[in-house]
């Protein structure tokens, strides 16, 4: 159960344990104000805290002060194993012919009208197609594994209200584990910048 | 979300909510979504077509798809049980209509990887109302393209022999083989198509989701959540997924340059004349996209009639997509000249000849069909009022679509027919079963499309909104239609004393 502070809505606030507060969820409807409020939220020193939006918004991640990803490397990684798992696939099954292999196992040098039995320009194709088809195949499973999706429950969702953020409204969350979270201090921080709506979410 | 009139007359009121955004204003960007739109009310125009039940058209299409689909399966059936000897495909044409479909699905497919990868990397941002739609298309597509390499093997049942795997006999695929490049290529192409497409629809799918239990739909609300995998529109996700868009957008635009490159190595790599040449690479990747935006143009037309999308894709996008098809035509009409100019030009009789027997031989008809429909017919598109009107332009993609399929069918047919020898020399003709089966195929393709625009958001939403004017800041002045000069007006007006907005600002 959630519960809604400075709302017009609400009548009563309940008092929650410290224990079991997940954190507040500041609510707005502009990108300008999300963006200063972001800035001022990072400037007071907080460092657990998300902003949530219903797309990407520009110049949000400078707001917000939290450090690239490095999911542009482990692509670069996946490619190159792709490139060079492609090259040697190309090369023990059509160049080589090692006894001593198991039979399933080895490679066959067959000859094909005569052609080199390696030969790059020949043999590019299946190696670039592997390349990319490893580097496409990390960037989205990368990028859900660093994003610890699939995660299907999370504090914010019992929120009646963060239904819209992912259709037009901004939210702000700051977590109650953050050092400088104060339930007072941080109300009042995410009223300043011009919060709509500010609640306390539940763990 | 108020709009500000910014005069009283009703002239000018209808003019700010419709602007004509195909004209170019030099300073200034055309708008991308007209009407008096606000975040709220973009996502609800997309999403009510998967929240409401479908029209009465939607049934009579699905019907009409579902049917030609089961021919298809029917015929395939048959043709497992019986053989390829139910195709016209003979010798010396062992290559008939099932290739000419193959090239011809595949062809259909770049145009949505082209929209999605390419159009983004240039930084065009009207691609967003279509590239769900065009990434969709392309997945639907390669499907009913991997249908004919997968059949067309005399015994059905050993196609897995075209993937390397370890196995009693010894034997690994022959990877110099253009045939085998096409396994790895198409594959990849679809995998990774498959890949962007979802990855793409995480968010509205979070989207469909929050509103399905928003109105208490327990079904949708579990499917989509599924799917949506607990997306929550965190901005650090945000951030992760824009540079995996970024990355899969660079990774898939040398990807399909080189995917329907690998589709005419099928030809360029072997020796008949007309089709070992080093132009096709090129002239296919053209003739691709060229197609393919003619099959998204023939999808978009209707739907934006059928479900109210005119203000999220406007006239513009149907202009850019118009003008980007005349393009390509342009350059497959090159690519055209090239070869014959290439042909005269190298005094080898074959290839004289074989060009010669394009245009007057047995199967002229068809070449000059091609000819029409992609040269003559796509010029009509120079004039503004005909790029502009939708029945002309819907005419136009239906006519290269056509003439797309009969420039397969005449590279492949003409040259198999009369290749080097007279005595090697033969006809075509396809049977029932080519033809049945080519119909069903795009009654799977509608099958697949017609389910996608049910149940999935037809466009990025997302995406659409980030190009918004609000999503930059401009929030409050009235419509996104409105331009900056009228923008700026309205600040001046704004900041006289009494005028405060109370959204901070």
């Amino acid at each position: 159960m959630m519960t809604m502070v400075d709302s017009p809505n609400m009548s009563e606030t309940e008092e929650m344990h410290e224990s079991e507060l997940y954190g507040l969820l500041g609510e707005y409807d502009n990108v300008t104000s999300l963006k200063k409020a972001a800035e001022r939220v990072r400037d007071a020193g907080y460092s657990r805290w998300e902003a949530y939006t219903p797309f990407p918004v520009h110049g949000l991640d400078k707001a917000m002060g939290h450090k690239p990803t490095i999911l542009p490397w482990l692509v670069l990684v996946a490619g190159i194993s792709g490139c060079l798992g492609g090259l040697f696939l190309v090369w023990y099954t059509n160049a080589t012919s090692i006894e001593g292999m198991p039979h399933a196992l080895r490679g066959y040098d067959y000859i094909v009208s005569g052609k080199p039995f390696f030969s790059l320009p020949a043999n590019i194709p299946p190696v670039f197609e592997l390349t990319i088809l490893f580097s496409a195949i990390m960037a989205v499973v990368g990028m859900l594994v660093l994003n610890l999706l699939p995660r299907f429950h999370h504090p914010v969702f019992t929120s009646e209200r963060f239904a819209r953020a992912t259709q037009d409204r901004f939210f702000i969350g700051i977590e109650a584990d953050d050092d400088q979270f104060d339930r007072e201090r941080t109300q009042q921080l995410l009223r300043e910048t011009g919060a709509l709506t500010i609640e306390e979410l539940e763990d | 979300m108020a709009t500000i009139r910014l005069t009283d007359s009703a002239a000018a009121d209808e003019a700010a909510r419709t602007p004509d955004n195909t004209v170019d204003i030099t300073i200034e960007r055309p708008p991308l979504v007209l009407g008096d739109h606000d975040f709220a009310s973009v996502t609800q125009r997309v999403c009510q077509i998967n929240e409401n039940s479908p029209p009465l058209t939607w049934w009579v299409a699905f019907a009409a798809a579902v049917s030609l689909a089961g021919l298809l399966h029917a015929l395939i059936l048959y043709l497992f049980f019986t053989g390829v000897g139910v195709w016209g495909n003979n010798v010396p044409v062992a290559w008939g209509f099932p290739i000419v479909n193959f090239v011809f699905w595949v062809g259909i497919g770049h145009a949505g990887t082209l929209i999605s990868a390419i159009l983004f990397l240039f930084r065009q941002n009207w691609r967003t109302s279509i590239n769900r739609f065009a990434e969709a298309m392309t997945i639907f597509a390669v499907i009913c393209a991997l249908i004919w390499p997968g059949i067309h093997i005399g015994r059905p049942w050993l196609p897995y022999w075209m993937f390397p795997y370890p196995n009693q006999m010894g034997m690994w695929p022959q990877f110099r083989s253009p045939l085998l490049w096409d396994v790895f290529a198409v594959g990849t192409y679809f995998t990774v198509s498959l890949l962007f497409w979802y990855m793409g629809m995480i968010p509205d799918l979070a989207t469909l989701r929050d509103r399905a239990r928003q109105s208490g739909r327990k079904i949708a609300t579990f499917a989509y959540g599924i799917f949506a995998l607990g997306w929550r529109g965190s901005n650090r996700h945000w951030h992760r997924y824009e540079r995996a868009y970024l990355l899969l957008a660079a990774l898939a635009t040398p990807l399909v340059l080189s995917v329907h490159s690998v589709v005419s190595f099928d030809f360029a790599v072997s020796q008949l004349p007309g089709w070992h040449t080093t132009v096709f690479p090129p002239y296919f990747v053209a003739g691709a996209v060229f197609g393919g935006f003619a099959m998204v143009i023939l999808l978009v037309i209707p739907c934006r009639v059928w479900f109210g999308l005119h203000d999220v894709i406007t006239n513009r996008h149907m202009e850019n997509m118009a003008k980007i098809m005349l393009a390509t035509g342009l350059i497959v009409g090159l690519a055209y000249m090239t070869e014959f100019f290439v042909a005269w030009y190298s005094q080898n009789t074959f290839e004289q000849f074989t060009f010669y027997n394009r245009a007057f031989g047995p199967y002229a008809w068809s070449f000059w069909m091609m000819i029409t429909c992609n040269l003559f017919i796509p010029q009509t598109l120079w004039i503004k009022s005909l790029r502009n009107n939708m029945v002309w332009l819907f005419f136009v993609s239906a006519v290269v679509t056509v003439g797309m399929w009969f420039e397969r069918f005449v590279i492949i047919i003409t040259s198999l027919t009369r290749d080097f020898m007279p005595s090697a020399w033969g006809s075509y003709w396809p049977t029932w079963v080519d033809i049945g089966m080519f119909a069903g195929s795009f009654g799977l393709f509608f099958t697949l499309f017609l389910l996608f625009v049910r149940f999935l958001p037809i466009v990025n939403i997302a995406e659409v909104k980030a190009v918004m004017p609000q999503a930059h800041g401009h929030e409050g002045y009235g419509a996104a239609g409105t331009t900056h000069e009228q923008r700026g007006e309205q600040r001046a007006l704004d900041s006289k004393p009494g005028s405060d907005d109370a959204e901070g600002r």
